[in-house]
């Protein structure tokens, strides 16, 4: 039996599962809800405010994190959701699904890299 | 030997244990768009500050609100659901299940208590 | 003064039926009488013709398996007393090919439990013929070695019903069960069942599985500790080169 190349896969999945379990939920609120309707103040997330996050070094891991990561997982979750409704998923829907997570951990990498 | 298969169309409708397990699932969709979201900000940070004011009233439309208040529930049942399973994926202890779920539940309100209090209180640019 | 329930069984004769077809039955009952017994009953009074498997009447034999109402039991353990007045639905347990009425074809589970190798395998064994064995040794494969296999979890598992080459709960929580035990040497022989796509891999955890185990196995937990050891070995392989 041939073996499987899942566990790379799963590994990520598993560490965007975790990531998202447990400030997933915090995230969406304050980014999503809370900043945008004021019940946080709207200067939390004011341009200079973001822009100094995402020049400090833990900063960009932090963002770079939580893309990639939450990417990766969802993601991963969403081709096998495909093989739940019946659909037949294949090697092609394998990479198309894993390699939009890679593409988008690229973009933010390379967009943190651009911001200097 | 002749039998008789049965087909799987709809498998998941015949048992609300399905169902739950099909919505834990669907989270997925939120986690995927709402990193999609960070990343279109990300993109426009880099644009200059305009752009990125664009992208900050762009989540207080109707729409957005509408995304993160269904989102929310989403994220939150997955939460839930990853640490109610984790006594299942961890390597063996004797440790009861109980303990395992309600360790991880507890280290999650603790990160979103840091998180906010960071984020409201201290700002995440004093970080070093 | 005893009552009725209705109970309705899901019919199929192959040399008679093109697909199957619910048949009801009317069956007096007491509180004491389990499913299988109303199943007696039909087949002593009511309709010689129904076939169904059963042997123990005390759920270790593992051959009573069916879907009562739509959730996989086993039917010695089940009462009608829940169910009443009905109708109680009773079906042959789902994902796998129906032979005749509830009995159903479970060829597809044996070849599989032959290939997770089921036995001890230790070319060392200790003076006197005798393994010892600490209790903590025993609790770590204890749970999985209480598998009777009834098949209720392949029953509940989708992942079997959508991919019949999925090697499913039972067959890995036996592996896992020789390979948490002390006594054994064969993990190495038993890994290229775990780490292929339709051996650990196929699982995604719905976790209805240890769900409906009537002797509280767990499958889900022995499936999802060897997600773990399958991907220490796929990272760790080159090391052992």
């Amino acid at each position: 039996m041939k073996r499987s190349n899942k566990p790379v896969f799963w590994a990520l999945f598993g560490a965007g599962g975790m990531l998202s379990a447990l400030i997933g939920p915090m995230l969406v609120f304050i980014t999503g809800i809370a900043v945008p309707l004021d019940l946080l103040s709207r200067e939390t997330m004011r341009y200079e405010r973001v822009l100094a996050l995402a020049q400090n070094g833990f900063g960009k891991l932090a963002i770079v994190a939580v893309i990639s990561l939450f990417l990766f997982h969802g993601c991963h979750r969403m081709y096998h959701c495909l093989h739940d409704f019946g659909i037949h998923v294949g090697a092609g829907l394998k990479a198309a699904f894993h390699g939009f997570a890679a593409a988008g951990t690229l973009a933010a990498a390379y967009l943190l890299f651009l911001i200097g | 030997m002749k039998t008789y298969r049965r087909p799987m169309a709809g498998w998941w409708k015949r048992n609300p244990y399905y169902l739950w397990y099909m919505l834990r699932e669907a989270s997925c969709v939120f986690i995927t768009v709402y990193a999609l979201i960070l990343l279109w900000g990300l993109m426009r940070l880099t644009q200059g500050e305009w752009r990125f004011e664009d992208w900050l009233e762009s989540l207080a439309t109707p729409k957005s609100i509408a995304f993160h208040a269904a989102a929310l529930p989403f994220v939150l049942y997955h939460a839930w659901t990853w640490f109610k399973v984790m006594p299942k994926t961890l390597p063996y202890s004797r440790t009861p299940a109980g303990v395992i779920v309600a360790s991880g539940i507890t280290a999650s309100v603790l990160c979103s208590a840091a998180l906010f209090v960071a984020v409201w209180w201290f700002g995440l640019w004093s970080l070093p | 003064m005893s009552r009725t329930i209705a109970i309705e069984v899901l019919r199929y004769g192959p040399e008679t039926d093109a697909a199957p077809r619910w048949q009801r039955y009317d069956v007096p009952f007491t509180d004491e009488m389990s499913v299988l017994e109303g199943l007696q009953y039909i087949k002593d009074h009511l309709d010689g013709s129904l076939t169904f498997r059963w042997s123990c009447r005390m759920a270790i034999c593992g051959s009573c398996g069916a879907l009562v109402n739509g959730t996989p039991k086993l039917s010695c353990e089940t009462f009608l007393r829940d169910y009443f007045p009905g109708p109680l639905r009773i079906e042959a347990l789902s994902h796998f090919p129906i032979v005749r009425d509830l009995a159903i074809d479970q060829g597809d589970f044996l070849k599989k439990l032959e290939a997770v190798k089921p036995y001890l395998i230790n070319p060392d064994v200790p003076a006197g013929n005798t393994f010892v064995q600490t209790p903590e040794e025993m609790d770590r494969y204890y749970q999985y070695s209480q598998c009777i296999n009834c098949l209720l979890c392949y029953a509940a598992c989708p992942q079997y019903g959508l991919n019949e080459k999925f090697t499913g709960p039972a067959a890995l929580a036996l592996l896992h069960r020789y390979n948490a035990d002390s006594r054994d040497a064969g993990k190495a022989q038993r890994m290229e069942v775990v780490n292929a796509e339709d051996g650990v891999w196929g699982c995604t955890l719905v976790g209805y599985c240890s769900e409906v185990c009537p002797k509280g196995v767990d499958p889900a937990r022995a499936v999802n500790q060897n997600k773990i050891e399958s991907t220490k070995d796929y990272f760790l392989r080159f090391l052992k080169k």
